[in-house]
């Protein structure tokens, strides 16, 4: 059907209904969860808020979000790099951030819903613990008081969530009104755009990270944070775009993605999976060797307390080893069975690296990996997958002017 | 039936990728190509098979993480086992995490050096070995294509070169 160089892609009915059977799946699981979401045994009622079904919508909004907002910094490394050979694929990273928007609001969501007290997934939100009559005082809660007081709080994760967005449209928007007007002026201006971006991304990525996801253990902080949850979305979301453009190559578009790009592609997933595993190693062998109980306590919780022992290990070999093994030679790279099969082994075990990072800290000892979670990682997994077809299909599969668009063309290797 | 070199040079990297394509479809062996630049996919126009330094450096970074391992198994922990931060030292695995480094290090050092090492030995590139060039205008703006052949080979395969665009034929 698409013999001939078919650069408009269409969002057949059948994705469609695809995408909508996993959101409606992802809407069902919600609703049930919502309901049913009780307090186990020996949690009091009035403590336990629906701990899981929102710990459950925390880790699918970060990881998700984090997918298109690394994408988005792909993007933008491109710009700053100089990039060539990246051009042939760049709609599809462009349409791998378009789910930006959406993520955001859904992290809104849930970071307001622990504001107006609807989940106890933040401890520090409750205004009880830096009041010293109290007897839930915290001490270090209240030490900590200053950062997140919450009007600093909302500034953060509001200046955060609409620069990223902003910068994401203007790249998005710049890179159409290129394929019409041509020439290099727009081309440097998102040069520039991205510099920028990633000044300021340099900073948010680990404060963000700090914000949303470390103070679940607020008790605990680790200078590794940052950058471990920014490699662990650096590799979601490369995976995403590695399989997308697998995807769209079978189905016989992007015929001028030849394999050199999908080689260089397959190198980046192998690159920033041991980029994400030698953060995610360097962290726990800090703290491991210092052996300080106020920062040990990250992983006896996850390894030892509360039964995480085996989902460690499988974060682990997930993450690291099946990649490492799987794709070190030249050969897997450039096999689409391989890079298939090793991609949705990193998607899945990064999405429990996440998992990892929630679970121990919000519902501790009560945690499942049941329909509830799988159903809704189903879910969210739909909406994104709609949201990245439907940009798909917006503009050409190709860009049309761009100053690298011919180099990209004949890039060998 | 002796034995015939031919010297063909080119002014471009085009006609010299064609003329390499039509004489290796014509099954005739070229034996290398002198360029001032890399010419992308001239390697396997020309027929050379593919490098093996890969499968080396996996053995060389093999060896070296292996020889991190005796190393730190016979310092840290057989010969005399040390308490370093209160971790037990009973046994390697006890206290594996703070291996990991050494062992990654060790490793990417012996694949590196044993990489740059078997490259160098293997193309002979070594401190006071005078250059085989077999032409001083192949590092400026030309290109050489060397062909060993039998005699009666020749003025076909001269014909084909020239044709193909090149611009001198010397023989060797």
């Amino acid at each position: 059907m698409n013999t001939d160089m078919n650069n408009n892609y269409t969002f057949t009915s059948k994705t469609r209904n695809i995408t909508f059977g996993l959101m409606a799946i992802g809407l069902i699981t919600m609703i049930a969860g919502f309901l049913t979401d009780h307090a186990p045994e020996g949690v009091s009622h009035e403590e336990y808020h629906r701990t899981r079904f929102w710990a459950n919508l925390l880790v699918n909004s970060y990881f998700y979000m984090g997918i298109a907002l690394l994408a988005t910094f792909f993007m933008a490394l491109q710009y700053v790099a100089e990039v060539a050979w990246s051009v042939a694929v760049k709609r599809v990273y462009e349409a791998v951030s378009s789910f930006l928007p959406v993520g955001a609001i859904m992290m809104f969501i849930v970071l307001l819903a622990g504001q107006l007290h609807q989940h106890h997934l933040y401890h520090w939100m409750d205004p009880e613990t830096i009041n010293p009559e109290s007897p839930k005082y915290d001490e270090i809660i209240a030490g900590k008081s200053a950062y997140f007081a919450p009007w600093f709080f909302w500034l953060r994760t509001i200046l955060y969530l609409v620069v990223w967005v902003l910068f994401q449209r203007g790249f998005i928007k710049r890179s159409l009104e290129q394929d019409l007007q041509g020439g290099t002026k727009l081309h440097f201006k998102q040069m520039g755009k991205a510099a920028a971006f990633m000044v300021f991304f340099a900073y948010t990525s680990s404060s963000s990270s700090w914000d949303w996801m470390m103070s679940l253990d607020i008790h605990w902080f680790s200078t590794m944070y940052g950058w471990y949850s920014f490699s662990g979305m650096w590799i979601s979301a490369m995976v995403t775009i590695i399989l997308l453009v697998l995807y769209l190559k079978r189905k016989g578009y992007l015929q001028q993605v030849n394999e050199s790009h999908i080689h260089d592609l397959g190198k980046w997933v192998f690159a920033v999976s041991f980029l994400w595993s030698y953060l995610w190693f360097m962290q726990f062998m800090l703290i491991w060797y210092t052996n300080i109980p106020e920062e040990t306590i990250y992983f006896q919780e996850r390894m030892h307390d509360f039964g995480y022992m085996g989902l460690m290990w499988t974060v682990f070999f997930m993450n690291f080893v099946f990649p490492m093994i799987l794709l070190m030679s030249r050969d897997s790279k450039r096999n689409y069975f391989f890079l298939v099969f090793v991609g949705c082994i990193i998607f899945v075990g990064h999405w429990l690296d996440v998992f990892m990072m929630v679970m121990p800290a919000t519902v501790k000892s009560h945690w499942h990996l049941g329909w509830l979670e799988i159903g809704m990682a189903l879910g969210f997994l739909g909406l994104m997958l709609f949201v990245i077809h439907r940009a798909l299909a917006k503009s050409s599969l190709m860009v049309k002017q761009h100053p690298y668009l011919d180099e990209s063309i004949h890039h060998h290797i | 039936m002796s034995k015939a070199v031919i010297h063909a040079i080119f002014d471009d990297e085009e006609p010299l990728m064609a003329s390499a394509k039509s004489l290796r479809s014509q099954g005739i062996h070229i034996k290398d190509v002198f360029t001032p630049f890399p010419v992308h996919g001239l390697d396997t126009a020309i027929g050379v098979p593919r490098t093996r330094i890969a499968i080396t450096a996996f053995i060389y970074g093999l060896t070296g993480a292996s020889l991190a391992t005796l190393m730190m198994w016979y310092m840290m922990i057989s010969d005399w086992p040390t308490d370093v931060g209160g971790k037990p030292s009973f046994a390697y695995y006890m206290n594996m995490p703070a291996f990991i480094p050494i062992t990654f290090e060790a490793t990417v050092l012996c694949a590196a050096h044993g990489m740059v090492i078997t490259y160098y030995l293997r193309c002979w590139m070594l401190p006071g070995v005078k250059a085989k060039n077999p032409d001083p205008r192949t590092t400026d703006d030309k290109f050489l294509m060397v062909i060993e052949t039998k005699e009666e080979n020749k003025s076909n395969i001269e014909s084909m070169l020239k044709n193909g665009g090149a611009t001198e034929i010397h023989h060797k």
